[in-house]
C-alpha cells in the first residue's frame, strides 16, 4: 500500500479547441491515487466525470499534462493499448458485452484483455469449466447458460457479467462509469453490492463515477467531487467514513456559492 | 425432368461461387462491413491466374497467387476505410473501380482464353467420366475445406476478436484489440476467398474476362439471404453453412429460371429483385428479428 497507482499531472482536456464551442472539460487536474484505493467521483452534469475516465482509458488524449499508471507514462497511449492496464464497465449494459456472442465467448474475450490474441482455441474446455464456477458466484444461474447469446440476458444480468469480465484477468485499474445508472433500483443495488465485493476480494484500485450521492458516500475510501473540470472536494480516510449526505450538500452548496461569487 | 437436368450445373456453379458467398458472409455478417470490393476482386483472381497460366506458371501456383492478390486488394479497402477514414461503401466502390483498370493491366486485354492451357482441372478432364463429376467433387472438397477453416478460425482467440469487432467495436477495443487491424485483416481474408473463387471459375469456364465480376456482390448477397432463410445463422457453423447451401440454391433457382425461359440478359435484374424482396419484407413486418437479420446490409 501507499504506492502510487495513478498520477494526474496538470491534465487538461479541451473539446472543440479554437472554435466557438470550445470547452475545457478538465482544467489542470492534479491528483494521485494509491494502489488499493476505491475512489468515488461525483459531480453535476458536465463536471468532467466521464471525460476523466475517458482520458484515463486513452479514449480522449489530453491536451496538456501527463498521465502515469504504475510508474509508466501512458499519456499518449491509444485506447486499445490501455487495455493492458485497466478494464472498464460502461453505463449501458449493452456496451460492455458482445450481444451476438455466447456468455463463454464474452468471458474468453475478456480473459485475453490486453494480451496477444493468436490462433489458439478461444473457449477451451478448461476455460468453460472455470467460467462456470466463476458465474456461480453471481447467483443468476448463468453457469448453465454458457452457450447462450449474451443478447438474451436482461440488463442486470448483462451488467453483472460485464463486471465479472472486468475482473477476470485482474486489471491494475478498474473504471466504473455510472455502471448502475441504467438499471432498476433493485438490480442496481445488487450490482453495486457485487462491485463492492469484487473490489474488496481482489483489492482492486478502483475509480467509480456515479450520480448517486448516497452510493458515492457509502462506497470506497475516498471521494472526489468535480466541478467545471476541477477537483472541488477531495475527502478520504476517517473524514470520508463519517461523511453524510447533508454535510456534502451543505459544503457543496457553499462552495458553489463561492464559485458563483468569484465568477 | 427439368429440375433434374439443371442439377449438375447448379451444383457445380453453386459450389464454385460458394467461396464468394463465404467471403461476403465474413464481411457483411461477421464484420458488419458492407464490402463492395468483391466485384473487383473476383475478376482480379481470374485475371492473375489466367495471366500466370498463359505465362507458363504452374496452375496451382497461379491460383495461389490469385488468392494472395485478393488478400491484398481486401486489405487495401480496409486501409482506405480505417486509416484514411473513407466511408466503408465508398472505400469498396473505389477499390472495385481501381481494380477494373488493374485487371485490364494484368491481362493486357479484356479477355484471356485458357482452352488448351494446363489448368487445375486438366487432370480431371482426362478422366474417363463425364466432366462435371470430378469437377463437382473438386469444388465440393475445396468449399467444404475453406468453410471448415473459416469456422475454426472464427473460434480462435483472434477470430473471436474479429467477430467482436463486428458485434461491439467499442467493447473489443476496450479489451485491447486494434479493431482497425482486425477490419483490414478480415477484409483481406474475405477477398482472398473471393479471388480464389475467381481463379477457379476462370479455369473451369476456360477464360478470364474483365467483366466476370459484375453483379457478384448482389448474387452473393442473394445466396446468403436464401441460405439464411432456410438455415437460421445462430452460430458461426450455421452461418457459413447457410452461405454455401444458399449459393447452391441460388444457382439452382437461376439455372431453372434460364431453362424455363428467363432471358440471360435479365438475370442480374432478377437477382436484384430477389435481394430487394428479401430485404424489403422484414421492413414491412418491422420485427426486431428482421432488423438483426440484416446486419451489415
Amino acid at each position: 500500500m501507499g504506492e502510487k497507482m495513478l498520477v494526474f499531472e496538470g491534465i487538461t482536456k479541451i473539446f472543440n479547441q479554437g472554435t466557438q464551442d470550445e470547452k475545457r472539460a478538465l482544467n489542470q487536474i492534479d491528483f494521485d491515487i494509491n494502489a488499493g484505493d476505491y475512489i468515488t467521483i461525483i459531480g453535476s452534469n458536465g463536471a468532467g466525470k466521464s471525460t476523466l475516465l475517458n482520458v484515463i482509458a486513452g479514449t480522449y488524449p489530453p491536451e496538456e499534462g501527463r498521465l502515469i499508471i504504475d510508474q509508466q507514462d501512458v499519456t499518449k497511449m491509444p485506447d486499445y493499448k490501455m487495455a493492458a492496464y485497466l478494464s472498464r464497465v460502461f453505463q449501458s449494459p449493452t456496451m460492455g458485452t458482445a450481444g451476438k456472442m455466447t456468455i463463454a465467448e464474452n468471458l474468453s474475450l475478456a480473459e485475453c484483455r490486453g494480451k496477444k490474441r493468436g490462433l489458439k482455441w478461444g473457449v477451451t474446455r478448461a476455460r468453460k469449466k472455470r467460467y462456470g464456477e466463476l458465474l456461480k458466484v453471481l447467483e443468476l444461474g448463468l453457469e448453465d447458460r454458457l452457450n447462450q447469446s449474451v443478447g438474451l440476458l436482461s440488463g442486470g444480468q448483462r451488467q453483472s457479467l460485464t463486471l465479472l469480465m472486468a475482473t477476470l484477468s485482474l486489471p491494475k485499474l478498474l473504471l466504473l462509469d455510472e455502471h448502475t445508472a441504467a438499471l432498476d433500483p433493485r438490480t442496481a443495488a445488487k450490482v453495486s453490492e457485487l462491485t463492492d465485493r469484487m473490489v474488496a476480494e481482489n483489492n482492486l484500485t478502483t475509480l467509480m463515477v456515479t450520480h448517486n450521492m448516497k452510493q458515492a458516500i457509502r462506497c470506497g475510501n475516498r471521494m472526489i467531487m468535480l466541478h467545471e473540470g476541477k477537483v472541488q472536494f477531495d475527502i478520504k480516510g476517517k473524514d470520508k467514513e463519517s461523511l453524510t449526505v447533508e454535510e456534502v450538500v451543505k459544503r457543496f452548496g457553499a462552495k458553489l456559492k463561492d464559485e458563483s461569487l468569484l465568477a | 425432368m427439368v429440375v433434374l437436368s439443371v442439377l449438375p450445373i447448379s451444383l457445380q456453379q453453386g459450389l464454385a461461387y460458394a467461396l464468394v458467398a463465404l467471403g461476403i458472409a465474413l464481411t457483411f455478417r461477421v464484420l458488419a462491413f458492407p464490402d463492395l470490393t468483391v466485384d473487383g476482386s473476383f475478376p482480379l483472381g481470374g485475371a492473375v491466374a489466367a495471366r500466370l497460366i498463359v505465362q507458363g506458371v504452374d496452375p496451382i501456383l497461379s491460383t495461389l497467387a490469385a488468392l494472395v492478390a485478393g488478400f491484398i486488394a481486401g486489405c487495401l479497402t480496409g486501409i482506405l476505410n480505417t486509416r484514411l477514414k473513407i466511408n466503408s461503401l465508398l472505400a469498396g466502390i473505389l477499390m472495385m473501380t481501381i481494380l477494373y483498370s488493374v485487371n485490364l493491366r494484368i491481362m493486357a486485354r479484356a479477355n484471356i482464353q485458357l482452352l488448351y492451357r494446363p489448368t487445375v482441372f486438366t487432370s480431371m478432364e482426362n478422366m474417363d467420366v463425364v466432366r462435371f463429376i470430378p469437377i463437382i467433387i473438386f469444388f465440393f472438397v475445396i468449399t467444404v475445406f475453406v468453410k471448415i477453416l473459416v469456422d475454426l478460425f472464427l473460434h480462435t482467440e483472434y477470430g473471436m476478436a474479429l467477430r467482436a469487432t463486428g458485434d461491439n467495436e467499442d467493447m473489443i477495443r476496450s479489451l485491447g484489440v486494434n479493431t482497425d487491424n482486425a477490419t483490414i485483416f478480415g477484409l483481406g481474408l474475405s477477398n482472398a476467398m473471393v479471388a480464389l473463387s475467381g481463379a477457379l471459375v476462370a479455369q473451369d469456364q476456360g477464360f478470364a474476362d474483365v467483366g466476370m465480376g459484375i453483379g457478384m456482390i448482389v448474387a452473393g448477397l442473394a445466396s446468403i439471404i436464401i441460405g439464411e432463410a432456410i438455415i437460421k445463422p445462430k452460430t458461426v457453423f450455421r452461418l457459413t453453412l447457410a452461405a454455401v447451401a444458399g449459393s447452391v440454391m441460388y444457382r439452382f433457382i437461376i439455372s431453372l429460371g434460364l431453362r424455363l425461359g428467363l432471358a440471360p440478359t435479365d438475370l442480374k435484374m432478377a437477382t436484384g429483385f430477389m435481394v430487394i424482396l428479401a430485404l424489403g419484407v422484414p421492413a414491412f413486418k418491422k420485427t426486431r428479428e428482421g432488423k438483426d437479420h440484416l446486419r451489415g446490409v
